[in-house]
């Protein structure tokens, strides 16, 4: 298929970026929307200009480094694949695709379509995790037994991959389910109810801190996100939030 | 530095590491203060390494190429990570899981080491659940344990078809703790560019900061190398677009051993590939393996009606099959070894029987299992002469629940329903058994510089066993390396901080950057990936699943000439000073292309077939096992480690004899 894309263009974090036009021919409808923007590149560097800069890598949805606005939505048309899964044969003969980066005050552009998540990152250092010591008597991993339906939900919510098309499709930039697929993994579980509390409030305040906008709600989030992390987990984290307010304020 | 000594403690091979831990020597807690780490990788190995040595006190620096350690391949793991805990009741024991290894690896993995691997997985499963590891667990609230090939036991914990990624978040997590307190300095989106020895010593790193471009230096006490595995010397294979083998191939140009780069692992159920645009390959668990039942047609002629879409799979007769894994191994059928599946795969497919437009693809048929389970479902049910159509709907649910996450990934790659119609696979490459060689201490032939995990030459010999990897890894980063870097590092409590303006940095600094100048000066004609894809096709032609003395030497040629074609006409667009991700490109394929000659060069000289190697020119001629592949323990029994001598075919083999004193040496047999 024969294709006109409409691509960011951005030489670094200060310039100021536009969309270029670029005309790419001989698609196979096989190949997944990377690979295409492969043969882009491989097309511009044979005529001498600078590819697209944009990330990923395990190319099968996992890692989270891919990411990228198609047609004005995260990971682009299809449901629960990330942009390295998607696949060409969603798109027709002599389509115009804009491409554009994750757009949100807290996540930056570093070049053309990859942005700087480190936000996300600083997060996960206030409180996503259980302050256990490696240590080779840590107790029987049998010992506690935890209810299947508690294991699964925390399974459910654990599978975040951290990829950011939440706060990028979000009217507000809140990264409300990001957060709350960890706070709520570790609540399910008997080993994360000693940081409960600290827990929920520190991630929620670097969150503040970090410039992301505040949730109304909305839902858009759960409908773009890959891995179909479910808005009940933020109910939950809601939940965990107030209760640990009130410790917190007594 | 002529003799290997691999250090292995005395004592009866089930007390040594207890011994020897016993009496290792250990630094003081203020003194580890004092002391500095770099650890190159932040997977399962890099990761668990990285936030156990800073507990313990050490100040860490820790490098990843990706915007996260989050984001390492260890990521992508799908099926499980075994280990000796016996929950199932089924007779596991350590002593079998380090026997399963053995053998599984077709003996080629030094006995001590498996030993202790085998020793310490059942705490890597205590210390990830204790850090909010979802694994799978039954109704009474346990944990749960699935199967793999090659096993006669249930040992293997999983999350899902996740336990990878379950697991790096569980690693990350500990990293996370220790990067909040300021004990790990982590830098992410750095690339290792090389190795700094001073007196004899690793004593630092010059990496990329690869958002501005910026050299830096970066100096420590001791280096761990944790930076994965070297499949995409073939282009094409399960692992990340940015798997590489620099850092471990600049460590070996410095001084470090090099071991059995050949013992290479094709994994037999991949999705193929769909044409030129294919930039990597998908892998589909082994697990799969359980329930599916591998085929090919009998005749030619359906061969051809199917490739051309006249005739559909499911329309093809049951005698008019060949299920050839069932055919020629009856012991074992559909679960035989991943080596072993996957040349049974290429052989049918060379004759002519591959059943895409490539003709390179088998079938994968689910039909039997779902009719299979539907029956039983129906049964447990209540429900009498279930109608065909309601055993097939009972039958998919089951595998539905089984695999659901991996049907579903299939149907969004190649856009056909795989409950429907069996899925086509073909073996990928996907797994570096060979690395850098290390002594039982993990520490490589430069003092002060250790490997861990897939970046070494490892415990799985020539062939790794599935659900082990992961347990590798954990076991090196949590349990092994934080011990035996305290004997090292016990003598550098008086070293103080090492300076970076010394005239080793210097070198090293300059030597990279005339390198990436070179790269960026160049201003040829063809893009990196042109080269990349070039040498993908000479090795998995000559050096992938079957090799011989022709095709390995034609490939050294072949490589040498890409390399310095590459060298005349690369172009690398863009600049040093800025993110430019075709730079980066171009510094590995580089070395990837000193890397695959010095690969066949290990391929050539071993002149036996062994786990994942498989040489033409020793197979068994007669009985049973004719055609199978001929171990030659008189003349091979050794670990290869190479040194570098300034060019990849010259590199010198020393060897490290393989001793056998708690296993008895047999021929695999799963006929
Ligand atoms: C698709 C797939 C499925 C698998 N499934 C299983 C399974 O079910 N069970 C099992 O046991 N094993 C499995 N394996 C194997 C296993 O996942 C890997 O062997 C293991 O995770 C490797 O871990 P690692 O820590 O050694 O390396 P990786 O996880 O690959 O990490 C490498 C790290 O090094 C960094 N790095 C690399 N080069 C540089 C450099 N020059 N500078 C700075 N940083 C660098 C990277 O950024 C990364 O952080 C699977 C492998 C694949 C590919
Ligand atoms: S919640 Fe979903 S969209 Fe947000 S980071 Fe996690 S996986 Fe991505
Ligand atoms: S590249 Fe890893 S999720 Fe897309």
């Amino acid at each position: 298929m024969n294709l006109t894309l409409k691509v960011w263009r951005q030489k670094n974090a200060k310039a100021k970026g536009a969309l270029e036009t670029y005309k790419l021919n001989d698609v196979s409808e096989h190949s997944s929307f990377l690979e295409m923007l492969d043969m882009l590149n491989e097309q511009l560097i044979n005529e001498g200009n600078e590819p697209v800069a944009f990330d990923h890598d395990c190319r099968e949805g996992i890692c989270g480094m891919c990411s990228l606005y198609i047609n004005g939505e995260a990971h682009g048309p299809d449901r629960a694949v990330t942009t390295c899964q998607l696949h060409m044969r969603m798109f027709k003969d002599g389509d115009t695709i804009y491409i554009e980066p994750w757009r949100a005050k807290a996540l930056p552009v570093i070049k053309d379509l990859i942005v700087d998540r480190s936000a996300l990152e600083r997060i996960q250092h206030a409180g996503g995790y259980i302050s256990v010591n490696t240590s080779g008597n840590t107790q029987d991993a049998n010992a506690i037994p935890i209810r299947k339906s508690d294991a699964d939900k925390a399974m459910d919510a654990a599978s975040c991959i951290g990829c950011g098309a939440c706060v990028a499709t979000c009217k507000n930039s809140s990264a409300m389910l990001f957060v709350a697929a960890k706070v709520s993994q570790f609540s399910y579980l008997p080993q994360g109810q000693v940081e409960r509390k600290e827990r929920v409030l520190n991630m929620v305040h670097q969150m503040d801190k970090e410039g992301f906008g505040n949730c109304t709600n909305t839902g858009a989030c759960e409908v773009e996100c890959p891995k179909g992390i479910s808005l009940e987990f933020i109910a939950r984290m809601n939940r965990e939030y107030f209760g640990a307010s009130i410790v917190a304020e007594n | 530095m002529s003799k290997l000594d691999s250090k292995i403690p005395e004592g009866p091979l089930k007390d040594k590491w207890t011994n020897y831990k016993d009496h290792i020597d250990v630094v003081n807690p203020a003194n580890k203060r004092n002391i500095d780490v770099i650890v190159v990788g932040t997977g399962l190995a890099g990761g668990s390494a990285a936030a156990s040595l800073a507990e313990m006190g050490y100040n860490v620096k820790a490098f990843c190429y990706q915007d996260s350690p989050r984001r390492a391949h260890s990521i992508a793991a799908q099926g499980g990570i075994n280990a000796a805990k016996n929950y199932q009741n089924d007779g596991d024991s350590v002593y079998r899981l380090f026997y399963d290894t053995v053998k599984g690896g077709d003996y080629r993995a030094r006995e001590a080491n498996v030993y202790r691997l085998a020793e310490v997985s059942a705490n890597i499963i205590d210390q990830c659940v204790a850090q909010g590891v979802p694994f799978a667990r039954d109704y009474g609230g346990l944990l749960d344990n699935r199967s793999f090939g090659g096993v006669l036991v249930s040992r293997t914990f999983y999350a899902k078809g996740q336990t990878g990624q379950q697991l790096l978040l569980g690693a990350y997590s500990a990293m996370n703790r220790q990067i909040a307190k300021g004990k790990i300095a982590m830098h992410n989106r750095h690339e290792m560019l090389d190795l700094v020895i001073v007196d004899g010593k690793a004593r630092g790193i010059i990496a990329r900061n690869m958002i501005t471009g910026e050299i830096e230096r970066h100096s420590a006490h001791a280096v761990v190398i944790a930076s994965g595995g070297y499949g995409n010397v073939f282009y094409l294979s399960t692992n990340a677009m940015g798997s590489n083998a620099s850092a471990a191939w600049k460590i070996h140009k410095k001084g470090a051993y090099f071991a059995n780069a050949c013992y290479t692992q094709i994994h037999p159920t991949c999705i193929p590939r769909s044409g030129e645009h294919q930039s990597k390959l998908t892998l589909m668990s082994e697990s799969l393996r359980n329930d599916g039942r591998i085929w090919v047609p009998k005749k030619l002629e359906d061969v051809k009606a199917i490739r051309e879409k006249k005739i559909k799979p499911v329309q093809i007769a049951e005698q008019d099959r060949d299920y050839y894994l069932e055919r020629r191994y009856p012991a074992y059928g559909n679960l035989v070894p991943r080596d072993v599946a996957s040349r049974a795969a290429k052989e049918r497919c060379d004759a002519g029987y591959g059943v895409n437009a490539t003709g390179e693809a088998v079938f994968l048929d689910f039909a039997t299992a779902i009719e299979r389970y539907g029956k039983e479902k129906a049964m447990v049910s209540g429900i009498e002469n279930p109608s065909k159509e309601k055993i097939t709907e009972l039958g998919e649910a089951v595998i539905e629940a089984k695999y659901g996450n991996l049907f579903q990934m299939y149907e969004k790659i190649v856009n056909e329903n795989p409950y429907k119609t069996p899925m086509m696979i073909y073996p990928a490459v996907h797994y570096a058994m060979g690395g850098i060689w290390v002594d039982y201490n993990l520490m490589t032939t430069i003092p002060g510089c250790y490997a861990a995990g897939e970046a070494n030459f490892s415990d799985h010999g020539a062939n790794r066993l599935g659900a082990s990897a992961l347990m590798q890894g954990l076991a090196d980063g949590y349990f092994v390396l934080p011990y035996t870097i305290g004997a090292y590092l016990a003598k550098e409590i008086r070293t103080g901080k090492i300076p970076t303006n010394t005239p080793e940095f210097d070198a090293a600094e300059k030597g990279v950057r005339e390198q990436l100048e070179k790269l960026i000066n160049n201003k040829g004609k063809k893009s990196v990936d042109y080269f990349h894809k070039k040498l993908g096709k000479v090795m998995w032609d000559n050096v992938g699943m079957s090799r011989n003395a022709a095709g390995l030497k034609k490939a050294m040629d072949e490589i040498a000439q890409i390399r310095e074609e590459f060298w005349k006409d690369v172009f690398v667009p863009g600049e040093m000073n800025e993110l430019n991700p075709e730079l980066e490109k171009a510094t590995r394929v580089a070395d990837f292309l000193e890397f695959g000659e010095f690969f066949a060069v290990d391929a050539l000289h071993r002149n036996e077939s062994c786990g994942g190697h498989f040489r033409e020119e020793s197979v068994e001629m007669d009985g049973e096992q004719e055609g199978e592949a001929k171990r030659d323990d008189v003349n091979f029994r050794y670990v290869a480690a190479w040194e570098y001598t300034g060019n990849p075919r010259e590199a010198i083999l020393h060897k490290e004899e393989l001793t056998f004193n708690d296993i008895e040496l047999k021929q695999r047999s799963y006929k």
